[in-house]
C-alpha cells in the first residue's frame, strides 16, 4: 500500500471515530422538553423527543474505545501492523499446527505399517481416498483411471515400478519421463513401420512386411530404453509397449506422432506439500487400487 | 404541568416542571430509574405459575433426557449435527429452522392479534427469569418498602450482607442458567463430569461465564430495559393490535374521578369513581407504568395490576374488574368478536405452514446423494473402444443407523458402471464413492446425455435418493 493510501485510511478511520464521538457528545443535551414532539410529522404521526437510556450513550462510548483498541492491536490502519503482530498467515499456520498435533498419533500408527499392509486398513484408506480426491484426482481422475497423458493407477501396468516403495517414491519426489523425438533419426516410412510393429505386439493385426521392417528399426534404436522385446524398463520410466495400455492412445497416427515428436511427462513432487506421513498413506491407497482386482 | 415520575409512591412529592422556562437544558440520555415492584398475589399471578414453571423446568431438565443412547436435545456444533429428539438435522436442513422460526413468528402474530402480548407477560424468558430474580431479591432484601429503605440507607454490615446475599443468589442462578445452556451444545452429563474433574476447556468455561453474566445483567439489572429498548417484538407487537385485541385496560368511565375515600363513604356523594387512587397498580408494575394512563407500549400484559386492583376492589366491596383484560371495543360497549380478517388470516397462514412443516418432517429422507462429475475431461476413450465418464458420488447418511447402499445408474440403453461392491455408509457419515460410467459410443445419439444415479438403502423400509447428471460422449 502506498503511503498516500495508508495515510488516507488512517486519517479516514480515526477521523470518523473522533467525528462521531464529537457529534455524540455535543448532542447530549437538548432544549426540547421530554415528552414534546420534535416538530416532525409524517402521515399524522408525530415524533416524540423522549430521552434515550443513559446506558446507550455509554455503549456508544464503549464501542468507540473497543474500536480504538482493536485498531491498535490488529492491522487496520493502513500500513500499521498492529501491536499484536497478527497476520492471517500466522493464524492459519497455528491452526494447521494444531491440526497436525491432533492427527499426529494416527499418522504415527500408519507410518509404522508397510504400504503392502496399510492398504488393508479401512481407516487409512478413507484418509487416502480424501487425500487422493484433493491432490491427485485433478489429473488422474476421481476413480484414478487416468486420462490421456495421465496414467491409469488402477491397472497392473506401472511405468516406474509396482512395489510400494516405487509408488511412494513417485509421489514423494515426482517423476520426469522423457521420450526424445526421432523425427530426424527415422524417415516417415520407418516411423510408420515401427508403429505397425508396436500395434502387432499388442495383438492388433498389421501388414507382416511393415511389422518385420519396424521390428528391425526398433532393434536399432528404441530397444535401448524400451528393451529388446519392447517390455519397457521401469528404472528409466520407459513404458512396457506390449501391455495394451496406452498413455497417449493407440491409433497409428498417435503412435507416429509419439515417435517423431517425442513425449514428456511430469509427475510433480508432493513431499513438500503433504509431508511424508500423508505421502505414505497416499502411496498405500494407490497401491491398493490395483490390488482389488 | 405536573408529571408523576415512574415508581413514585403515594405521598412522594410531585415534580413540578416550569413550562415557561425555555432556557432549561435537558439531558438526551436518561438514567434508569430503579423500579421497586410490590409483591402481589392473585389469579393471574397463580396462572403464571402454570406457564413459567413448565418452561423453566423444561429448560433445566430437557438436556438431561437421553434418547437412543444420546442426549435428546443436543446441538453438536463441531460435528454440525443437531439432534432433536428422534431426528438429527444437518446444516443442509437449515431451511427447516428458517421455516420453524417463521411459523413461530406467525403464531406470535396470531396470538398477539387475538389476546395481545401474553407471550411477553407469561412465557418470555426475560419475564420468567426476571420474576425469579425479583423473588430472590425479595427473599434477600425484603418487601418493596424495605428495599427502598435499604437502598437509601448508608452502607452498613447489615446492608452489605443483604446485598451480597442477593448478588450471590443472582449469580448462582445465572451460572446454573449459563451452564445448562452450554450443556445443550457440550453434552450436559459430560460437561458436569468435566467440570467436576477440572477437565473442562477454557472455551466452554468462557461461554458458560458469558451466558451467566448475560443472564445476571438481563434479569438482575436490565429487566424492563430489555423490553423497552432492546426487544424488537415488544415494539412491533403493537402493530398487530386492533380494536378487538385483548389488552390490560383501566375502565376510565368507571374509575374516574379517582380519589381516596373511606370504605364507609359513598363514592357518588363525593363525585368519585371506583378508583381509590391507591397506586398499587403502579407499585406492582414490572415496567413501572401507570396503566390508568391508557395503553402503553411498555405494557407486557402480565396482569399484575389486575390482581392488585381486584384485591383492592374486594376490600372496598366494589365489583372486580376496574382494571381487566378487555378490548377497546368492549370498553365502548361493543360485543367482542373473533371474526376479524387479520386474525383469521394469521391463524390460517400459521396452520398451513405448520401442517406443511410437519409433512416435510415426516417425509424427510435421511439419505442424500450428490453427484460431482470429474471436470478434467469431457469423456475418456477406453482401450476396449468404449467411452467413460467419471463421477464422485457423495452419499450422506443422516439416519441414526448404518446403511448398506445399492447404486443404480439409468438413463441410457447399454450403460454400465464400475463402483465399489460394498458401499456401507455409517450413521452420520459422508461417503465419497468414485464411479466409472461407461458405454459403447455407438449406442449414444448425442454428445450430452442425461443420466440418473439412484441409491437405495437395505432394510425393510429403504430410503432412496436420486440425482441427475450428464454423460458426455464424442461429438455427434
Amino acid at each position: 500500500m502506498s503511503d498516500f493510501w495508508s495515510i488516507f485510511i488512517t486519517v479516514g478511520t480515526l477521523g470518523s471515530i473522533i467525528f462521531f464521538a464529537y457529534v455524540l457528545i455535543i448532542n447530549r443535551k437538548t432544549t426540547n422538553k421530554p415528552g414534546e414532539t420534535t416538530g416532525h410529522v409524517y402521515d399524522g404521526i408525530e415524533e416524540l423527543d423522549n430521552p434515550l437510556p443513559a446506558w446507550w450513550f455509554w455503549m456508544y462510548i464503549l464501542l468507540m474505545v473497543y474500536g480504538l483498541g482493536y485498531l491498535a492491536y490488529y492491522p487496520g490502519l493502513g500500513n500499521f501492523k498492529g501491536l499484536g503482530n497478527w497476520t492471517s498467515k500466522a493464524e492459519l499456520e497455528a491452526d494447521m499446527d494444531a491440526n497436525e498435533a491432533k492427527f499426529a498419533p494416527l499418522f504415527a500408527r500408519f507410518r509404522e505399517v508397510p504400504i503392502e499392509e496399510l492398504h488393508k486398513d479401512p481407516d487409512a484408506m478413507k484418509m487416502g481416498q480424501r487425500l487422493f480426491a484433493t491432490n491427485c484426482s485433478v489429473c488422474h481422475g476421481s476413480t484414478a483411471t487416468g486420462a490421456v497423458g495421465f496414467p491409469n493407477l488402477t491397472d497392473d501396468s506401472w511405468l516406474w515400478g509396482a512395489k510400494g516403495a516405487d509408488i511412494e517414491a513417485s509421489i514423494k519426489h515426482g517423476r520426469t519421463a522423457y521420450m526424445p523425438g526421432f523425427g530426424n533419426v527415422f524417415n516417415p516410412e520407418q516411423i510408420s513401420d515401427i508403429s505397425a510393429y508396436l500395434l502387432s505386439v499388442n495383438g492388433i493385426k498389421q501388414d507382416d512386411q511393415a511389422v518385420a521392417k519396424g521390428r528391425g528399426a526398433f532393434g536399432q534404436v528404441c530397444f535401448a530404453c524400451h528393451g529388446d522385446q519392447a517390455q519397457g524398463k521401469p528404472e528409466l520410466g520407459a513404458p512396457d509397449l506390449t501391455d495394451k495400455v496406452w498413455l497417449y492412445g493407440n491409433s497409428q497416427a498417435v503412435l507416429e506422432q509419439t515417435i517423431s515428436k517425442g513425449r514428456q511427462g511430469i509427475m510433480p513432487a508432493f513431499n513438500d506439500r503433504l509431508g511424508e506421513d500423508k505421502v505414505h498413506i497416499l502411496a498405500a491407497y494407490v497401491y491398493g487400487l490395483s490390488q482389488k482386482k | 404541568m405536573a408529571k408523576v415520575t415512574n415508581g413514585a409512591k403515594n405521598g412522594d412529592p410531585i415534580e413540578i416542571v416550569n413550562v415557561q422556562d425555555d432556557s432549561r437544558v435537558y439531558n438526551l440520555y436518561e438514567s434508569r430509574e430503579k423500579i421497586y415492584t410490590r409483591k402481589v398475589e392473585g389469579f393471574y399471578q397463580r396462572l403464571r405459575l402454570f406457564t413459567g414453571w413448565p418452561l423453566l423446568l423444561g429448560y433445566f431438565v430437557l438436556p438431561w433426557i437421553n434418547l437412543d443412547g444420546r442426549q435428546a436435545l443436543f446441538f453438536d456444533l463441531p460435528a454440525r449435527k443437531f439432534h432433536v429428539m428422534w431426528l438429527t438435522f444437518w446444516p443442509q436442513d437449515f431451511t427447516l429452522l428458517g421455516w420453524a422460526l417463521m411459523i413461530a413468528a406467525f403464531a406470535l402474530f396470531f396470538v398477539t392479534t387475538w389476546v395481545g402480548r401474553i407471550w411477553c407477560g407469561y412465557s418470555c424468558p426475560q419475564t420468567v427469569w426476571t420474576a425469579i430474580y425479583m423473588w430472590m431479591e425479595q427473599a434477600a432484601e425484603g418487601s418493596r418498602n424495605q428495599r427502598m429503605k435499604l437502598d437509601k440507607m448508608p452502607w452498613s454490615i447489615n446492608k452489605l450482607r443483604k446485598k451480597v446475599l442477593k448478588h450471590c443468589m443472582w449469580f448462582g442462578f445465572a451460572l446454573l442458567t449459563g451452564g445448562t445452556f452450554i450443556g445443550y451444545f457440550y453434552g450436559i452429563r459430560e460437561m458436569v463430569v468435566d467440570i467436576a474433574t477440572l477437565q473442562i476447556g477454557w472455551l466452554a468455561v468462557g461461554w458458560i461465564l458469558f451466558f451467566a453474566v448475560a443472564t445476571y445483567i438481563n434479569a438482575g439489572w436490565l429487566r424492563e430495559q430489555v423490553c423497552l429498548h432492546m426487544c424488537p417484538y415488544a415494539r412491533f407487537q403493537a402493530a398487530m393490535f386492533d380494536r378487538n385485541t385483548l389488552i390490560v385496560s383501566y375502565d376510565t368511565k368507571r374509575g374516574e374521578k379517582r380519589g381516596p375515600r373511606r370504605k364507609s363513604q359513598k363514592a357518588e356523594d363525593h363525585g368519585l369513581g371506583d378508583c381509590i387512587d391507591c397506586k398499587l397498580c403502579v407499585h406492582v408494575c414490572p415496567t413501572g407504568i401507570d396503566i390508568r394512563e391508557g395503553l402503553q407500549y411498555e405494557c407486557i400484559d402480565c396482569a399484575l395490576c389486575i390482581d392488585a386492583c381486584d384485591d383492592v376492589m374486594d376490600k372496598m366491596g366494589y365489583d372486580r374488574g376496574l382494571i381487566s383484560y378487555t378490548t377497546e371495543a368492549e370498553l365502548e360497549g361493543e360485543k367482542p368478536t373473533i371474526w376479524r380478517p387479520k386474525l383469521i388470516g394469521y391463524g390460517l397462514v400459521t396452520l398451513v405452514m405448520a401442517v406443511a412443516f410437519a409433512v416435510t418432517l415426516i417425509l424427510r429422507v435421511p439419505l442424500q446423494l450428490d453427484v460431482l462429475r470429474d471436470r478434467g475431461a469431457l469423456y475418456q476413450q477406453r482401450t476396449d473402444g468404449w467411452v467413460q465418464n467419471i463421477y464422485t458420488l457423495k452419499i450422506i447418511n443422516m439416519d441414526n443407523a448404518d446403511h448398506q447402499v445399492t447404486l443404480t445408474v439409468s438413463g441410457l440403453q447399454g450403460l454400465e458402471f464400475e463402483a465399489p461392491q460394498d458401499i456401507k455408509v455409517l450413521s452420520g457419515e459422508v461417503r465419497d464413492v468414485p464411479v466409472i460410467v461407461k458405454i459403447d459410443p455407438e449406442l449414444i445419439k448425442q454428445t450430452a446425455n442425461k443420466i440418473y444415479f439412484e441409491i437405495k438403502t437395505d432394510g425393510d423400509e429403504p430410503h432412496q435418493d436420486k440425482h441427475e447428471s450428464r454423460f458426455f460422449g464424442p461429438l455427434k
